[in-house]
């Protein structure tokens, strides 16, 4: 059994945790005590059916006003599957927990209203889900009751967003007519919709391929922490613990330890009490090398055909998360991965307009700015561009004054 | 595409002890904060595999109410004993006799409330700008919204409107002096997944958690040990069931549930079969819808 990751996204009023509510009762996933309290709170839908989505509205502000304001965590299981899926708010002022949703999930369900079809925050989420490489997409058409389960609707709905999923690469795209309200296609198959000849949104979501946070079959690890117990027994004992971002580590393979350049070859790999021969992407391990050479936290080991990029000027795209404007003539520090260097910004070569997909030019980046930049780091980087290699491709930028985490970095190739 | 598809309890795993290393990595005092329960439980193993043949780059933290199940406290003992690691124990009782805190009155008296107090001593007393637990999202709607890496103000306040985006799987442990970071490396496990990684490792666990007989008395609808930290009284029937305990907490909040399961694949069975969900046999939830956001708002884990 495998675990898939994925989120939510729509408008305020498309029923994003209506449907999120709807996936968890229909799997049995919320427990006696819990529906106990749903029951009693007072909060009801229209025809006095319990109202979902008070399960994924979490904090006391949300129920108060309504609406979800921040990224809310579930899980629920399946025989086939464990699921975790991050619920992030669909309005315009906290696009940053969309992006923060979106940067570890394996797929994106988008809603669109039926009565509305394709708007403004369609684009601006299917943009949002192209930025971050998200691999699959599902366009759920909800409240396809309130449109009398029309195919008509359904039709017109999906041939608008085709041509928006082309002009954004997205490249695998689902479409599946649903009631979140209802549960129309949601666990089982709606019989009000004979016309449909698709799966439900949990079916598909239970088959669709698991495809990794990663693309690339280079290996990159970055050390996290040198364990050197330093006993007598374990004198000489040096090993570098890690998570592998990328591609696979075999004993004797040649690596290469960046931003150094110094290389080796693994003598040993640890998993805790066992010695595989070799160790791939998302297992945390322990690597031996045969030479001794100076090697801290931050470093970063990657095999020694397949070198990374390592430079400290970097062209990335740039999400802004903070209200404090982006501040150019500030020195911000930046984390990939394990590494923490400074940073500088040195150019805004351009914004993008979400709601339009236009570039404009642009001199500031104010909080849900989005848009390419230069960036100057203190030490070399080695890192991997994103569309290659998501999680050797990504950084965060921390304000030193606040410590606050104020931007997202998704390295890209330099324009010519 | 990649073709390395981790099973979910090695991806679960995996991800913990990355989390656990950048802890490491990234403070100068860390400390794990180990309530016996099996949560805690887990933390430890996965410290293990962290950071072995190594020490722990932290001490074990355990806030004793005084209140305890016995068999915690036996279990404790033993395991720090079996790991050569370094145990630190705040205590309650200190708090009260110092007179920071005053003891709960009347029948539903707890001290599971006070623990916040010594806590948040024990943090400042050993200057911990880290403090590592087993809370996970999938117990209450509060914690579902908590990050892994969670600041606290330096009165060990969590305001949830001001949380840091967390992305990709990169941890921002930047703090202020006087600031800590909550960690929460099984974030993303579930109950079930807790008991078998448990089940999987060949993990031990104090035999509370397993059905035995146990003098009971009801309150509020739910089954509690007799005990003499319960103040009880006449109109409260002392009657001996075959119980299990679902958490480990203190012995004046944490309910019993009926059980017959004594044998760890019961237990699973059990749960996969449950319409209790665990955080339903604690008593201090049930206070308001509220009452999770409210005791972390205060510092509470």
């Amino acid at each position: 059994m495998n675990i898939l990751k994925f989120f939510t996204a729509g408008s305020v009023d498309d029923g994003k945790s209506t449907l999120i509510g709807r996936l968890l009762y229909d799997t049995n996933s919320i427990l006696a005590d819990q529906l106990e309290a749903l029951q009693q709170s007072n909060r009801k839908n229209d025809d006095g059916s319990i109202d979902l989505a008070i399960l994924t509205d979490g904090l006391r502000a949300e129920r108060e006003q309504g609406i979800t304001i921040d990224v809310a965590y579930k899980y629920f299981q399946t025989e086939k599957r464990k699921f975790i899926i991050a619920d992030t708010p669909g309005h315009i002022q906290y696009t940053r927990n969309m992006v923060t949703g979106a940067s570890t999930a394996n797929l994106a369900i988008i809603l669109i209203d039926a009565r509305n079809g394709v708007v403004e925050q369609t684009v601006r989420h299917s943009y949002l889900v192209s930025l971050l490489g998200v691999s699959h997409v599902v366009i759920c058409i909800n409240k396809m009751d309130m449109e009398g389960y029309s195919e008509e609707v359904y039709n017109n709905i999906t041939a608008t967003y085709k041509t928006l999923a082309a002009n954004l690469n997205l490249n695998d795209v689902t479409f599946i007519p649903v009631s979140a309200l209802r549960g129309d296609n949601i666990v089982n198959k709606s019989e009000n919709m004979p016309w449909y000849e698709g799966t439900s949104l949990l079916d598909f979501l239970e088959t669709v391929e698991v495809t990794s946070n990663q693309t690339s079959d280079y290996a990159r690890m970055p050390v996290q922490w040198v364990i050197r117990p330093q006993t007598d027994e374990l004198h000489d004992y040096r090993g570098y613990a890690g998570r592998i971002l990328s591609g696979a580590f075999k004993v004797n393979d040649k690596v290469t330890v960046l931003p150094s350049g110094s290389s080796s070859v693994i003598d040993r790999i640890e998993v805790f009490e066992k010695t595989p021969e070799e160790a791939v992407a998302g297992m945390s391990v322990t690597l031996h090398l045969k030479d001794n050479i100076d090697i801290s936290r931050g470093d970063v080991l990657v095999n020694s055909a397949h070198l990374p990029q390592n430079s400290q000027l970097i062209e990335a795209d740039l999400c802004w998360m903070d209200n404090k404007p982006m501040d150019d003539s500030i020195t911000y520090f930046l984390q990939h991965n394990s590494k923490l260097t400074k940073c500088k910004v040195k150019d805004i070569l351009h914004k993008v307009n979400i709601n339009t997909l236009e570039k404009e030019d642009a001199h500031e980046f104010k909080l849900n700015d989005i848009g390419r930049v230069v960036i100057k780091t203190a030490d070399e980087l080695a890192y991997d561009l994103y569309s290659e290699n998501k999680a050797n491709g990504s950084a965060i930028l921390i304000d030193s004054r606040t410590n606050l985490t104020v931007g997202a970095l998704m390295f890209r190739a330099i324009a010519d | 595409m990649s073709k390395y598809n981790l099973d979910y309890l090695d991806e679960l795993e995996a991800e913990a002890i990355h989390i656990l290393r950048e802890v490491a990595g990234q403070f100068e005092k860390p400390a794990l904060l180990f309530s016996g329960g099996k949560d805690s439980i887990t933390l430890v193993r996965l410290a293990e595999k962290a950071f072995r043949p190594g020490k722990f780059p932290f001490p074990l933290v355990h806030i004793d109410t005084g209140h305890n199940f016995e068999e915690t406290i036996t279990y404790r003992d033993q395991m720090v004993e079996r790991l050569g690691e370094k145990l630190i124990v705040g205590y309650v009782q200190e708090s009260i006799d110092e007179g920071k805190v005053v003891e709960q009155k009347g029948k539903n008296a707890s001290r599971n409330s006070l623990q916040t107090v010594t806590l948040l001593d024990t943090i400042a007393k050993h200057g911990f700008d880290a403090c590592i637990g087993g809370a996970r999202r999938d117990e209450e709607k509060a914690r579902a919204k908590e990050r892994i890496f969670s600041v606290r103000d330096e009165f060990g306040q969590w305001d949830p409107k001001r949380q840091r985006p967390e992305l990709w799987n990169i941890y921002n442990g930047k703090i202020h002096k006087g600031e800590n970071v909550r960690v929460f490396p099984i974030s993303n496990w579930t109950e079930l997944d807790v008991w078998n990684y448990i089940r999987r490792e060949n993990m031990s666990l104090p035999s509370i958690y397993f059905a035995h007989q146990r003098d009971c008395i009801t309150r509020n609808g739910q089954l509690m040990a007799a005990s003499p930290f319960l103040n009880m009284d006449e109109a409260d029937i002392v009657t001996n069931r075959m119980v299990r305990f679902r958490t480990v907490g203190d012995m004046s909040c944490t309910a019993a549930v009926e059980s017959e399961a004594d044998q760890i694949d019961d237990i699973i069975d059990e749960i996969s079969a449950s319409k209790i969900s665990e955080r339903g046999a604690r008593l201090d939830d049930k206070v308001s819808e509220a009452a999770m956001e409210d005791r972390k708002k205060g510092g509470y884990f």
